[in-house]
């Protein structure tokens, strides 16, 4: 599934600092059921985000009217758990591009990176200033910067440069995927399998 | 040069090596099932692409199906609709598939290696995390997102960067009442849910080497729990003898020339790890999780640490306690507990059942306890029958439930109510994870046992006398 194009985000952004969030919480397994990728957004951190009775939890920050934005800020080790791509669905439906955190969990950097949310880490001193300048001002703005590989906080200037592979880069400046790469290589693909023992 | 077992497979696969970008890796055998396919399948269509080897793809019914009365027709509607993508997919293209009910039907983690389709040397993935299991053959095996099931379903391959590399070594022998599970969840308590991101695992030394290739699954399944990618065990004598005869292992001639190239797939000596690790075997006690990760374990003995004496975050920390309703200090032995679940591709396999027995064997089942006895496959269920099993846990008062992934995620009927205390043999206790407001103990099928006759965390030494 092609998504948008990556450049230059300016967007200010949802604090969430908790560490560990798992993709159980991000899109618990009842709303796995789906067979088209649809309506994801409304069910990230449903169990957060709504009581049992559908009604919304008011101290949960995505519930919270400040607080909003096109960046979700994490916790440490963000995206542990299963292998579930509707978690990064859900964050990329809901309508953030970006997540930037001090650590990822594997499969989900791969996920976001498939389906366009960019994954961003961080270290944790710069994550710490993050907070600390939300908190300070929720109408603070981050500038995401793809093509120079920076994130900065221009309003006291920080900036922390980050890492992503040279290939997933231009995907997503792009807005190609995986799939459009490997489809080009179906002959070669086809002359390994025979030189496979089983 | 000398290279890992874990480079020897890698290599071997790699179609295409990308500059500053992943690898093109070939993928030998491709798992589904009905929650993470759907979308992947309509990729296919959407692109006008094609499924390029249908018969290195195998589909099973698991994750969301029901684990009692599977000869009616599934009765949640949307669970319903996935089976049917899964079976019309398969079908439309050729694909194997063992939905509900078929004999050989069962989780994928069961059924791959029981019918011989995980082999040794070969690069296996699926779209569930728990993918890790097939590891313990010596595979490289590991969970993939959705998009990457559309990959390979119309290019056989993914692309991926090549992982670092751990090698994790235990010797000793295990001490009485210690098994497999135990030994994941030591490792995992000590490395945090996060110490092997990035890495995939070699596991070395006795104790790995002792175990049965069931408990090498069990070990396998879990690396993913402290973030590896995967882990895998080296090829032997035991491996080969499992796959011998089954189903889909290569027969004949083709046979003899997988075990050529079998015997090749070891680390050599003086081969470099990125990182190593070295535990011993006599530290390892039964253990069970206290808190909302399956980092947060401690021997069942032991006490619910103090938040001074963990690292990371206080507040995460204390969250979770909160959550579990649990204090610090507090001894873990005589919670009491309301559900049992025995099952999942952590501990659905017949191992497991037998550990279960040995403890139940003329015991009752605490009435109080709510339990969930769940093979993982049907193959598993009639071994269970057939070596009397079954007789020794209907005596004690337990049912035995029909296939499936049941309450290790919750998405069928299976659910431990909101606030309810459940010791699980299976491997994820997040929050919610059984069922909204559950709370989870991960624990091997002996402390499970135990609890569900006694009713209260158990530590099942106490139960058994050494000499069985
Ligand atoms: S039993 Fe649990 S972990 Fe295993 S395949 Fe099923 S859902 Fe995944």
């Amino acid at each position: 599934m092609a998504y948008d194009k990556f450049e230059i985000l300016k967007s200010t952004a949802v604090p969430l600092p908790i560490e560990n969030v798992d993709t159980d919480q991000i899109i618990p397994a009842r709303f796995l059921k789906a067979t088209e990728r649809k309506g994801f957004g409304d069910n990230l951190f449903r169990d957060w985000r709504y009581h049992p009775d559908n009604s919304p939890k008011k101290d949960f920050v995505l519930n919270n009217p400040v607080y909003r934005g096109k960046i979700l800020v994490g916790g440490k080790n963000f995206g542990s758990g299963s292998s579930r791509e509707h978690a990064a669905w859900s964050v990329y439906d809901y309508g953030f591009r970006c997540v930037v955190s001090s650590f990822f969990a594997d499969i989900f950097r791969n996920n976001c990176l498939n389906v366009g949310v960019l994954p961003v880490q961080v270290s944790p001193s710069f994550l710490t200033e993050i907070f600390k300048a939300i908190e300070a001002d929720p109408a603070t703005v981050l500038e995401v910067d793809l093509p120079s590989q920076t994130i900065s906080l221009p309003a006291t200037g920080l900036v922390e440069s980050f890492e992503i592979n040279a290939y997933k880069k231009q995907n997503m400046l792009n807005g190609f995927d995986d799939i459009d790469y490997l489809t080009k290589l179906t002959d070669e693909i086809r002359s390994f399998a025979q030189k496979r023992p089983f | 040069m000398s290279a890992t077992l874990f480079d020897k497979v890698w290599d071997a696969h790699v179609v295409q090596k990308i500059t500053a970008g992943p690898d093109v890796l070939f993928i030998d055998r491709h798992f589904i099932h009905e929650v993470t396919s759907p979308v992947a399948f309509l990729g296919v269509k959407n692109r006008r692409n094609t499924v390029l080897f249908p018969d290195k793809t195998f589909a099973t019914a698991d994750h969301n199906t029901p684990t009692i009365n599977q000869h009616l027709p599934v009765a949640d509607p949307l669970s319903a609709n996935q089976l049917k993508a899964l079976e019309e997919n398969a079908s439309e293209w050729g694909i194997s598939h063992w939905g509900l009910g078929h004999k050989r039907n069962g989780i994928v983690h069961v059924v791959g290696p029981e019918n011989g389709i995980t082999l040794p040397g070969a690069t296996i993935v699926c779209g569930d995390s728990h993918t890790s299991t097939h590891g313990a053959f010596g595979a490289i095996a590991f969970g993939i997102g959705t998009s990457e099931v559309e990959m390979v379903l119309s290019t056989q391959c993914i692309m991926q960067p090549k992982p670092k590399k751990m090698r994790i070594q235990i010797d000793g022998s295990l001490g009485f009442g210690v098994g497999p599970k135990d030994v994941a969840l030591f490792i995992i308590s000590q490395l945090t849910t996060s110490g092997a991101t990035g890495y995939f695992v070699e596991y070395a030394g006795s104790v790995f080497r002792d175990m049965s290739m069931e408990g090498r699954m069990t070990v396998c399944n879990l690396s993913i729990e402290m973030g590896a990618r995967g882990g895998m065990i080296a090829p032997d004598q035991k491996t080969f003898a499992y796959l011998k005869g089954r189903t889909h292992t290569p027969k004949g001639a083709d046979w003899d020339r997988a075990m050529a190239y079998w015997q090749e797939l070891y680390t050599d000596e003086d081969a470099v790890f990125d990182k190593e690790l070295t535990f011993d075997a006599a530290d390892i006690e039964p253990m069970i999780t206290y808190g909302t990760n399956p980092g947060m374990g401690v021997g069942v003995s032991s006490t619910v640490p103090c938040a001074a004496d963990v690292e990371g975050d206080v507040d995460t920390y204390l969250k979770s306690l909160t959550y579990m309703k649990f204090h610090e200090g507090e001894p873990m032995i005589g919670k009491k507990v309301d559900y049992v679940f025995l099952g999942s591709c952590t501990n659905g396999r017949i191992e497991d059942f037998r550990a279960f027995a040995s403890v139940v064997k003329g015991r009752k089942k605490k009435e109080e306890i709510t339990a969930w006895l769940v093979p993982g496959s049907h193959l598993v269920e009639a071994q269970i029958k057939k070596e009397g099993l079954f007789d020794i846990i209907t005596e004690a008062g337990f049912e035995l439930r029909e296939p499936g992934c049941s309450a290790c995620l919750a998405m069928n009927d299976d659910k431990v109510p909101a606030g309810k205390l459940a010791v699980s043999t299976s491997n994820r206790n997040f929050e919610g994870r059984q069922g909204p407001g559950s709370r989870t103990l991960l624990a091997s099928p002996l402390v499970a046992a135990a609890t569900a006759v006694t009713g209260v965390v158990t530590d099942p030494r106490t139960l058994l006398t050494s000499d069985k």
